[in-house]
C-alpha cells in the first residue's frame, strides 16, 4: 500500500520493513562512512597499485621462469599440506577445548594462541634450536633421514606451526556451535562417541572446520620471517619475492607476487563457494 | 523399574547429592522444582549422560551406573528438542534404528505406526527448521521412542510451546502413555503439568529431593513449607506454636493435636479461602473478620488480598462472586478456611 506523505511525495509501505534509515546529516552516519572509506582503500590502494604496475608483457614473462613456477608451486602445496596436517592433527584437541572443562584449560587455550603472538623469526630460530643438529630430538631425525634446515619438510613444519592456531580456533567454535544436547539425543539413540562425531557433530560444523583449513592455509602462504631462517632454499614465493626484491628491485618482484595473489585468490575462492551453505540448508 | 540409590553428581558450582527414588514400571513419575533445582542433572544421570560422582543407577534391574548412554536404550526429549538440523524428519526419526540390532522391516513397520501414532505422516520428509513447536516436540517423541526404549526421559517437554500446541502435546503425552505403558518420567516446573500428567512426583531444592509421594500426597500434604509454597500454598505464616494453639499475626489457628511450644509455618492455598460478608461459616471453619486490601482481576479470576490483624492472606475469587457481591477495597468481611485445608509444619 503507498503512503501519501506531508510533502506530497509516495513513499513505500515496506520503507521501515528491514534496515534502519539514519537521517542524513547525522555526525555520526559521516564519522563511520569516512572511516569505513579510509579502511578499505588502506587495504585496496597498495594491493591494487602493485597488481596494476607490472605491464602484460612482463607477467606473462615471469610466469614461463621455472623459478617463479617452482616457488609458486611449492608455496601452495607446502601450505596445503601444512593445513592437512592441522586438520588431522588440530581436529581432536579443537573438539576437546569445546566440549570439555577441566583444569588448565585456559593455559592450553594461551599456548594453543602463542604461534600467533611470537614473531615470525623468532619461531624459526626456534624450530631450529629444536630440530637443528645442535639437539637430539634434530639428531634423531637426522638420523631416521628427516632434514630440517633447508628442506621441504622443514617449510612444513614451519607453516604448520604459525597456521595451526587459526584452524584450531575456528574448528573449536564450529564445535562450540553444536549444542551438546544433539550429541546427548545422539547416544541415547544408540551411537558411540565416535558415530556421533561423525553423524551429528561433523555434519553441522564441517563449514566451520573448512573455514579453518582455509585460513589455516592462507596464514602458511603468506609466512616469510620464520620460513627464511629454516629454508632460504628450496624457494618458497615470498622468499623468492624477497630475493629478487634485493637482487634487482621492485620491478622484479612484482609479477611475482601479482601471480601469487592471483592463485591464491582462485584457490581461496573455490574453498569458500563450496562452504557455502546450499539452498536447501537455508 | 528406576532406582536411584544415593546418587551424587558434582558439577561446577553445582551438586546433587544423595537422591534415592525408586519409580515402578509403567508408572508416570513427575520430578518437580525450581530452576537450578537439579532436575535435569537427575534426569542425565540416569541417561547416563553426566559422570556420577557417587551412588548408583538401576534401570529395570540392572546396575547402569558406569554404562555409556548408547547402550542403555533410554529415550529423551529435550524442551528445545534438540532435533538433528541437517535430517529431515525421517532421518531424524530413523536415526537410532542401526543400533540395537533393529534395522528390520518390523522395526521399520513400528515406525510407521509411531508415525501414525503422532500424527507427523504428512511432514516426514520436511526439515525441523520449519516445523511448529508442536511438531517438533512429536518428531523428538517419535525418534525418543523408535529405539522401543522401556524409560522415556522427558525433560521440560511442554515448556518451550505456545500454550495452545501445550494442551495438546500434554493431552498426547498422556495417551501415549497409557497407550505404550512404558515409564515416563518427566522434569518439569510447573506444578500444574505434575498434576494433570504424574502419578507420582519427586519435589528437588538445590539437589536435594524435598519429598516424594503419589501426587495427591504432595498437593495435598506437602512435607515443607517449601513444597507448601512451591505447591500453590501460597499464604504461608511463621506462627509460634503453643498447645493447641498456632498464633500468627495477631491470629489463632486451632490445630488438631498439639503442636509444642516452638516455631512453626503455616500454609494454605488461596483457593481453598471462601470470603463472606457476614460470617455465616460452618462448623468446621475457621473464620477471621478482615478488611480487603487489594483486588486484581486476572481474567475469570480476582486475586483477592485481605488483612486480618497482621496477616495478609492472599485469596482468589472467580469474577462473578466478586462483581455480585460487590466487593471492594476497603470493604469489610469474613475470611474463612477448611481447618483441614491448612497444614502446619
Amino acid at each position: 500500500m503507498a503512503v501519501k506523505c506531508d510533502d506530497g511525495k509516495v513513499g513505500a509501505a515496506g520503507e521501515t520493513a528491514g534496515k534502519r534509515r539514519v537521517s542524513l546529516g547525522s555526525p555520526f552516519l559521516y564519522v563511520t562512512f569516512f572511516c569505513s572509506t579510509a579502511v578499505l582503500l588502506f587495504i585496496v590502494m597498495p594491493l591494487f597499485q602493485m597488481v596494476s604496475q607490472p605491464s602484460l608483457g612482463a607477467l606473462h614473462e615471469t610466469i614461463r621462469d621455472p623459478e617463479v613456477l617452482s616457488s609458486i608451486w611449492l608455496s601452495v602445496y607446502t601450505a596445503v599440506i601444512a593445513a592437512a596436517i592441522a586438520f588431522v592433527f588440530g581436529t581432536p584437541l579443537a573438539y576437546l577445548l569445546a566440549r570439555h572443562d577441566f583444569v588448565g584449560k585456559k593455559l592450553v587455550e594461551s599456548i594453543v594462541d602463542l604461534p600467533i603472538m611470537i614473531p615470525h623469526p623468532v619461531v624459526g630460530i626456534a624450530i631450529l634450536s629444536l630440530l637443528g643438529r645442535g639437539h637430539p630430538l634434530g639428531q634423531l631425525m637426522a638420523k631416521v633421514g628427516l632434514r630440517i634446515m633447508g628442506s621441504v619438510t622443514g617449510i612444513i613444519v614451519v607453516l604448520t606451526f604459525v597456521g595451526l592456531p587459526f584452524y584450531l580456533n575456528a574448528a573449536k567454535s564450529g564445535f562450540e556451535s553444536v549444542p551438546v544436547r544433539l550429541e546427548n539425543v545422539s547416544r541415547s539413540l544408540g551411537a558411540s562417541r565416535a558415530a556421533t562425531f561423525f553423524r551429528v557433530t561433523f555434519p553441522l560444523s564441517w563449514r566451520h572446520m573448512l573455514g579453518g583449513v582455509i585460513m589455516c592455509a592462507a596464514r602458511a602462504v603468506s609466512e616469510f620471517g620464520a620460513v627464511v631462517i629454516v629454508a632460504y632454499h628450496p624457494m618458497i614465493a615470498p622468499v623468492l619475492m624477497y630475493e629478487r626484491f634485493t637482487a634487482y628491485g621492485l620491478k622484479y618482484s612484482q609479477p611475482v607476487g601479482v601471480w601469487l595473489i592471483l592463485v591464491c585468490l582462485l584457490l581461496f575462492m573455490a574453498l569458500r563457494l563450496v562452504s557455502l551453505p546450499s539452498k536447501v540448508e537455508r | 523399574m528406576i532406582k536411584l540409590e544415593n546418587l551424587s553428581v558434582k558439577l561446577p558450582g553445582f551438586a546433587v547429592r544423595n537422591v534415592n527414588l525408586q519409580v515402578a514400571p509403567g508408572e508416570f513419575f513427575a520430578l518437580l522444582g525450581p530452576t537450578g533445582a537439579g532436575k535435569t542433572v537427575v534426569l542425565e544421570s540416569i541417561a547416563g549422560l553426566l559422570h556420577i560422582t557417587a551412588g548408583k543407577v538401576r534401570v529395570a534391574g540392572r546396575d547402569m551406573t558406569r554404562l555409556p548412554p548408547e547402550k542403555r536404550r533410554i529415550g529423551i526429549v529435550y524442551q528445545d528438542y534438540a532435533l538433528f538440523p541437517h535430517l529431515t524428519v525421517m532421518d531424524n526419526i530413523c536415526y537410532g534404528l542401526r543400533y540395537f540390532n533393529q534395522d528390520t522391516k518390523a522395526a521399520r513397520q513400528r515406525i510407521g505406526d509411531l508415525v501414525d501414532l503422532l500424527g507427523i505422516a504428512g511432514i516426514v520428509h520436511r526439515r525441523p527448521l520449519h516445523l511448529s513447536g508442536g511438531e517438533k516436540q512429536r518428531v523428538c517423541l517419535a525418534r525418543a521412542l523408535s529405539v522401543n526404549p522401556e524409560v522415556l526421559l522427558l525433560d521440560e517437554p511442554l515448556s518451550a510451546l505456545d500454550p495452545n500446541f501445550r494442551e495438546d502435546i500434554r493431552r498426547l503425552l498422556k495417551n501415549l502413555h497409557g497407550e505404550l505403558g512404558i515409564t515416563f518420567m518427566m522434569v518439569t516446573h510447573d506444578f500444574n503439568e505434575a498434576l494433570y500428567l504424574a502419578d507420582r512426583i519427586g519435589v528437588m531444592r538445590q539437589g536435594r529431593m524435598e519429598q516424594i509421594g503419589t501426587t495427591e500426597d504432595v498437593f495435598l500434604r506437602p512435607a515443607t513449607p517449601f513444597v507448601a509454597e512451591f505447591v500453590g500454598m501460597k499464604n504461608i505464616f511463621e506462627v509460634a506454636l503453643s498447645g493447641q494453639q498456632a498464633v500468627f499475626g495477631g491470629l489463632n489457628f486451632p490445630m488438631a493435636e498439639p503442636g509444642g511450644d516452638k516455631r512453626g509455618v503455616l500454609a494454605i492455598r488461596p483457593e481453598d479461602i471462601v470470603l463472606q460478608r457476614e460470617d455465616g461459616f460452618e462448623g468446621g471453619f475457621v473464620r477471621y473478620a478482615g478488611v480487603i486490601e487489594q483486588i486484581v482481576p486476572a481474567g475469570l479470576w480476582h486475586e483477592v488480598s485481605v488483612r486480618c490483624q497482621q496477616a495478609l492472606f492472599k485469596t482468589v475469587i472467580d469474577r462473578k462472586t466478586v462483581l455480585s457481591q460487590g466487593y471492594g477495597e476497603g470493604d469489610a468481611v469474613f475470611l474463612g478456611f477448611d481447618k483441614d485445608a491448612a497444614r502446619v509444619f
